[in-house]
């Protein structure tokens, strides 16, 4: 017997192919609703009150969870440098070991995630309620642009919450770690402060980290926005976006992290 | 005039198929049917929500199927749409909601869309509801709310889909009545799509009935009551027994 199916295609790959069209559809929706937030920002046809109000709740809302992930970070970070700096007594390098990581890789990965968690989950469940309560099908009756009120602007500030708290994370994750370093090893914090301006470290680094911020945060708004305005099916639809958002924009940022670091190095 | 003509649509089945329909200038049209017979998506395809796959949607000289967006934003502009659920925007008060349209659509002063804003509220028996946010109301008057955003852009052709759903009968008659004077005093097209056919009945020009996808009767109000017909005849009588 023929491992051929009548339509021609083997019987392995027809399973593929109905995945291989979502997948398709997925990539090609980003796309479009990449290209249409765009469109809305060069044009600066989109909401400005929409945008303020949504940087205030994302942005400003998002400081608290953000100061206390950056401030442990740099804590942690210390600790974990700890065993090694004593043995080899290597004080002074402590600002450059914990500002390294921090500027270039902890404080942009892990703010992502919190935003990630806090802003790109809530702005999924906000679209996606709208959707499913045709809210925004209500926009489109009364002849508003859903894209220019309500997507481009959550979607630019999400991309600026990120690269703000990803400034101020880095700043608190340092103050952190100067901390932790003169509780944990004695180390002052002006031979701390030394070690991260001594040459070792520059703004590179740190426009490095920022890079990776900005990337991040078109990963969370595109991703949010994306599942949030095809939400179907009721409450549990919502749910299943949210979780959509959180795991496609947290496994974008790590596979993006890792190139851009290739890319940027 | 609204007119579909040959109308069809499909999904994972055909959910229209050759619908014509026509809806006289400054009539009050109730559309009924069971549940699932593609009502609210002829309504959906009237305002540009949804394309056809087939036939022709037009509204007055124009084209719906062939408008740009730009187009379309202009056609839009001229109706006025109370949904199934309301619609009404979460995160903006009952006062905001109502004016919503007036703000991004017409360039009218705010005291102007203050002054329509109260008179839109009065009109539907919720004075002071202005600064009240959409969960903090029932049914009945989320679905008031809803009538008075639809109606407050003074739309020549407004429709409703299912505008007493959930609502007690006597909300509910207040609303139809309420309905039925706001399209006599706009002199508005209004298409009304419901279930609540005792009720919808007492204030339509004419009904059509939908079945499966298919406008099965077009005609008077009174026509529709005594309809040959024999499915819709049951369906309009609520009786048991019968073809459906």
């Amino acid at each position: 017997m023929s491992a051929e199916t009548s339509s021609g295609s083997s019987p392995a790959f027809a399973g593929l192919t109905p995945k291989i069209n979502e997948w398709l559809s997925l990539i090609g929706g980003f796309g479009v609703l990449f290209g249409e937030i765009v469109r809305r920002t060069l044009r600066r046809d989109f909401d400005r009150a929409e945008f303020l109000r949504n940087l205030y709740r994302m942005g400003i809302k998002s400081m608290p969870i953000v100061t206390v992930t950056a401030l442990f970070t740099g804590g942690i970070m210390v600790i974990q440098a700890a065993p090694i700096v004593q043995r080899y007594g290597a004080y002074g390098l402590l600002g450059w070991g914990a500002g390294f990581g921090t500027l270039r890789e902890i404080a942009p990965l892990l703010t992502a995630l919190m935003i990630n968690g806090r802003v790109g989950a809530n702005n999924t469940a906000e679209l996606g309620t709208m959707a499913v309560t045709e809210q925004i099908d209500a926009l489109r009756a009364l002849a508003i642009d859903p894209v220019g009120f309500l997507v481009a602007p959550r979607f630019l500030a999400i991309v600026l919450t990120l690269f703000l708290s990803t400034i101020f994370s880095d700043a608190l994750a340092l103050l952190g770690a100067a901390y932790a370093g003169y509780g944990f090893l004695g180390v002052e914090p002006a031979v701390f402060y030394r070690g991260l301006t001594t040459g070792l470290l520059d703004f590179g680094d740190v426009a490095h980290g920022l890079e990776k911020s900005l990337v991040f945060g078109v990963v969370i708004g595109l991703s949010s926005c994306h599942y949030g305005l095809s939400t179907k099916g009721g409450a549990p639809g919502v749910g299943r976006s949210v979780n959509a958002t959180v795991v496609a924009s947290a496994a974008g940022i790590f596979v993006l992290d890792y190139l851009l670091s290739f890319a940027l190095s | 005039m609204i007119r579909l003509h040959g109308v069809c649509k499909s999904f994972d089945r055909a959910v229209l198929s050759d619908v014509d329909l026509v809806v006289p200038e400054s009539c009050l049209f109730g559309l009924i049917g069971p549940g699932a017979s593609g009502k609210s998506l002829i309504l959906r395809m009237i305002t540009g929500l949804l394309r056809p796959d087939q036939g022709a949607v037009t509204v007055g000289e124009r084209d719906v199927l062939a408008m740009g967006d730009m187009q379309l934003h202009e056609y839009r502009k001229g109706i006025g749409m109370l949904f199934q659920n309301n619609a009404l925007f979460d995160f903006m008060t009952v006062a905001e909601n109502i004016a919503f349209p007036l703000r991004r659509l017409f360039d009218l002063p705010e005291a102007e869309i203050e002054r329509r804003v109260a008179e839109r509220l009065a009109r539907v028996d919720l004075p002071g509801f202005e600064g009240r946010l959409p969960a903090g109301l029932s049914g009945g008057q989320k679905k008031r709310v809803g009538v008075a955003r639809a109606t407050v852009t003074r739309a020549p052709i407004v429709l409703y889909d299912e505008p007493a759903a959930g609502l007690d009968p006597v909300t509910s008659q207040k609303i139809f009545d309420l309905l039925r004077a706001e399209q006599r005093a706009a002199n508005s097209t209004v298409i009304m799509v419901s279930s609540d056919l005792d009720r919808l009945l007492t204030v339509t020009d004419r009904v059509g009935m939908m079945l499966d996808g298919r406008l099965i009767f077009e005609g008077t109000t009174e026509q529709a009551k005594n309809a040959s017909d024999p499915r819709v005849y049951q369906f309009v009588h609520g009786k048991v027994d019968g073809p459906l």
